[in-house]
């Protein structure tokens, strides 16, 4: 291929990927300022019942533009706050999984030796078990609030980003900057977060977008389930639950509720995958 | 290589205590108790509670029951089940087929197709396959697999009505292949799209890395046609990184086969654990998760015996 | 006669080499195998030897960054070496180090300003106000503009980025300040800046140095003392006139016959090492030279030449050198 064909095609790929990243920012965007607003936007009260509107097709009233559920429910209006809440477990739960999985990899990784092998030892065993699996049995335990579906979610989820952390904290161990600090008397704690923490803020910026994107996957099965979000709440998970029974008269309550998720996910996908390439190629081969 | 064995063995054994003691700590740490079914309904007398706490050997201090318990593990003896009294191993072994013949089939469509497309884009890199192959996966990641399959069910079994909406045998049919597979294809679909995305995004990074390397260059310099490149050069290294992710992505696979198995009313493993969920059936709960993570640790090990077979630097380490 | 503010004797440092499933010792480097050396308040000793030879690791241990095996290790009097770290933190405010490569020596998420403060702020020196002073004093003292406080290190060249390290280095007014080939990493006109700085810096605030290199011109320009090292021993030590014009370990005439540009005046010995460093893991027995020495003789192979004084502060670890 000659000279000029390469470079063009170099041009086009970072133009892609920097188009799809934008993309995925402009659903994020969207997304956050719809669920931040969405007691302004929404234009009905979401828990208001009225039996005499119920099971109304989309566009059939302009009152009601996507229809409305078995209880008179105004759908529209309960995609936006059941966005709202399907977004905020999202976001709590990956500052939950940030934080955790960030404090003990660079524990691990810093301070090496034992703590470094029970740590990771401790890590292994937790992956052992199937993210929904475990998910679900400490779900069903705890009284589900938001702040608790979070905090579960955020808890079975940190696994991968400690090892993150962890490998990149070792390769930042042996500069010479970690040793000026040593030199100059800091502790070990200043070392870890104020040294080394700030170095690795791109792959957890990454791992955190991308977390967003899986927690709340995470929440709408579980809340499909019936075990996250208790209705009367809406939360998008909540709102499929009973989607079987739709088909044959209201599908689209089974289908928007989903594309409503689909989006969300691939938004925080696209965004974290484009980050990911923009900040260190590096991190490519991790999933 | 046996040496290699051994410490590959050795280094499971910690894992299996560890899960172990945090399967036997998840069911103790469940409000209630582990016998909440009896002591969270009003009806049962105190005096009930207690005797099935004593026949269950619950009054007894905690270690001695983790180790009465992990090695009733080690044995066979996975306990009884609250109702019925029936042998926990029993149950989810009589399950197990159903799930394993899901993720089976569900992980040998996502092999090859994830592969093919994989290679497809490394090889092609930045084409338009290329790039409609990584946005396509990306996309498909996205999607809740629960939804995807529930609308796969509304398009194919409702509206038309070319396959079966669930179950894994049309009633009165059970046994016959033909109507087993016409009741795998959708689940086996469903499940192998996420699978698929992954595969095909790690395969495109496994080949890219592997066709960049100088011996590719060589092979290329010895005149080698491409296909014995791509066979016979570049896949035998780019195969190291893919079995290690069989290994990584083994309890994914359950957790989809979970989702997907409640969607389509498949009566597999993920079935029983969330009618277990319901009812409450710890030990049924407990048994699964220890059978998930044995078979997951079991499965990273023999990964790591077939890379260590492959690439015998792996061995010498 | 200064006093004496650092006293190093019997320093080893080694390092076990571990293999197998249980991850046995097999081995050891010995890195610093024995070493004594001393250093007046005020003067530069230089600690010279090829690459290997254990001055980077005698620096660290000096600073306790790395954790001697035996030995002792005496600063102002008071033995540092079995302490720990904890204990150690009146110490850090007086000795430094200042490392080799300015790119990894900087944390490139901070800004020099920041890095500058970091030292008050670990030993809760000042508020916010009388830091910000501190640092611009000490921009000024390194000869940087004031507001390269604002910057982040990427953003200055290799020469620059050593005078932050020198500032950082500095900021606690230390008595003694290791420096790790300070200028080994730069281009040979800016070295010769920074090496006066540090000059003109250890004048003005009665710094000693213990300058560890490998470029024996340079040690020529600052050293008032030199200890030349080999295989983790000290194999010479010498007033600098002393040690360029009469060195008298035959491996220190190699070192010095192997100089491309000659010091002028300097008498050229025809002694050349034969073959390769051998391994810190495997030295060899007796004088570890021995293997490499033109003059060998049985004895050099069977005992350690212990170091002898055969000039007044000119010490040779030789057994064929008499006073």
């Amino acid at each position: 291929m000659s000279a000029q064909a390469a470079a063009s095609r170099r041009v086009w790929r970072r133009f892609m990927h920097h188009r799809v990243a934008f993309v995925g920012g402009i659903v994020v965007a969207l997304l956050l300022s719809a669920a931040l607003f969405a007691p302004v936007l929404a234009p009905q009260d979401p828990t208001l019942l009225d039996t005499s509107v119920r099971f109304l097709a989309p566009f059939a009233d302009p009152r009601f533009l996507l229809g409305t559920d078995e209880l008179g429910r105004d759908t529209l209006s309960r995609l936006l706050h059941g966005g709202r809440v399907s977004l905020t477990v999202g976001l709590v739960a990956m500052a939950t999984t940030v934080l955790t999985g960030a404090v003990i990899g660079i524990a691990a990784g810093y301070l090496g030796g034992v703590a470094d092998t029970l740590l990771m030892r401790f890590v292994d065993t937790m992956l052992c078990f199937p993210q929904v699996f475990l998910l679900l049995v400490v779900a069903a335990f705890v009284p589900p609030t938001l702040l608790s579906i979070s905090l579960v979610i955020g808890l079975t989820s940190w696994m991968e980003v400690s090892r993150i952390v962890r490998a990149e904290i070792l390769n930042l161990k042996e500069q010479d900057f970690v040793a000026a600090a040593r030199a100059l008397g800091a502790s070990r704690a200043r070392i870890m977060f104020r040294e080394l923490l700030p170095n690795a803020a791109a792959p957890i910026l990454v791992a955190a977008t991308l977390k967003v994107a899986s927690a709340v996957l995470m929440e709408s099965y579980i809340s499909y389930l019936g075990y996250g979000v208790q209705p009367p709440l809406a939360s998008w998970g909540n709102m499929l639950t009973n989607a079987q029974g739709y088909f044959d008269t209201v599908p689209w309550l089974a289908i928007l509720p989903g594309i409503a998720i689909t989006a969300t996910v691939m938004g925080f996908n696209f965004l974290g995958d484009g980050l990911r390439d923009a900040l260190d190629p590096r991190l490519r081969m991790d999933p | 290589m046996i040496g290699f064995l051994l410490r590959r063995l050795l280094q499971a054994v910690p894992l299996l205590i560890g899960v172990s003691i945090i399967g036997f700590g998840l069911m103790h740490l469940a409000p209630g108790g582990p016998l909440a079914v009896y002591t969270l309904n009003p009806t049962i007398q105190a005096q009930d509670i207690e005797r099935i706490r004593v026949l269950f050997g619950l009054d007894q201090p905690v270690h001695i029951q983790y180790a009465k318990w992990a090695s009733g593990i080690f044995t066979g003896n996975w306990g009884y089940t609250f109702f019925g009294g029936r042998p926990v191993l029993g149950v989810i072994l009589e399950r197990v087929p159903a799930t394993l013949l899901l993720m089976g089939s569900a992980l040998s469509v996502a092999i090859v197709v994830g592969l093919a497309i994989g290679v497809l884009g490394a090889t092609r890199r930045y084409s338009v396959f290329d790039i409609l192959a990584t946005s396509g996966a990306l996309v498909a990641l996205s999607f809740p697999t629960f939804w995807f399959g529930l609308m796969a069910i509304y398009v194919f079994a409702l509206e038309l009505r070319w396959l079966p909406s669930g179950g894994m045998w049309e009633l009165g049919e059970e046994g016959s292949i033909l109507s087993l597979l016409r009741h795998l294809i959708l689940p086996t679909l469903v499940l192998a799209l996420v699978i698929t995305a992954t595969w095909s995004r790690y395969a495109r990074s496994a080949f890219l890395e592997a066709l960049q390397q100088d011996f590719m260059r060589t092979a290329r310099a010895k005149g080698l046609s491409p296909r014995v490149r791509l066979l016979r050069h570049a896949f035998p290294n780019a195969a190291k990184p893919l079995i290690a992710l069989l290994g990584v992505e083994l309890p994914f696979l359950f957790s989809g086969a979970l989702v997907t198995e409640t969607i389509f009313a498949w009566p597999g493993m993920g079935r029983l654990f969330v009618d277990a969920l319901t009812m409450k059936e710890y030990p049924i709960l407990m048994g699964m998760m220890m059978f998930t993570a044995i078979f997951v640790i079991v499965g990273n090990l023999l990964a790591d015996i077939a890379i260590a077979a492959i690439d015998p630097r792996v061995r010498l380490s | 006669m200064a006093e004496t503010l650092l006293s190093v004797s019997g320093l080893q440092v080694h390092f076990p080499i571990r293999a197998g499933l249980l991850r046995r010792r097999v081995g050891m480097v010995r890195a610093v195998d024995g070493v004594d050396l001393d250093v007046a308040r005020g003067e530069t000793l230089a600690l010279v030897g090829e690459s290997g030879c254990g001055k980077t690791t005698t620096g660290k241990a000096i600073l306790r960054l790395v954790d001697p095996t035996a030995g002792s290790i005496r600063f102002g009097g008071e033995e540092i070496a079995r302490r720990g770290q904890r204990e150690l933190a009146p110490f850090r405010r007086r000795m430094q180090i200042i490392f080799q490569d300015p790119y990894s020596s900087l944390n490139p998420r901070m800004t020099v300003g920041a890095i500058l403060s970091a030292p008050f702020e670990i030993h809760r020196i000042g508020d916010a106000g009388q830091r910000r002073a501190r640092v611009a004093e000490l921009l000024e003292m390194v000869g940087l503009p004031q507001e390269a406080a604002r910057r982040y290190p990427h953003e200055f060249s290799g020469g620059q980025r050593q005078r932050i390290g020198i500032a950082r280095a500095l900021a606690l007014r230390p008595e003694l300040v290791v420096g790790d080939e300070p200028v080994s990493a730069l281009d040979v006109s800016i070295q010769a800046q920074i090496v006066n700085l540090m000059r003109h810096l250890q004048v003005e605030l009665g710094l000693a140095y213990v300058m560890i290199s490998h470029n024996l011109a340079v040690v020529s320009h600052v050293a008032d003392r030199v200890a030349v090292m080999y295989l983790g021993r000290i194999v010479e030590t010498a007033p600098r006139e002393a040690l360029f014009f009469g060195a008298r370990h035959p491996y220190t005439q190699a070192l010095l016959a192997a100089v491309p540009e000659p010091v002028p005046g300097r008498r050229r010995t025809r002694h050349v090492a034969r073959g390769d460093v051998p391994s810190p893991a495997r030295p060899p027995s007796g004088c570890h030279f021995h293997p490499r020495c033109p003059l060998a003789t049985d004895a050099c192979a069977r005992e350690a030449p212990v170091p002898r004084e055969i000039a007044p502060g000119h010490r040779v670890a030789c057994h064929l050198v008499q006073p």
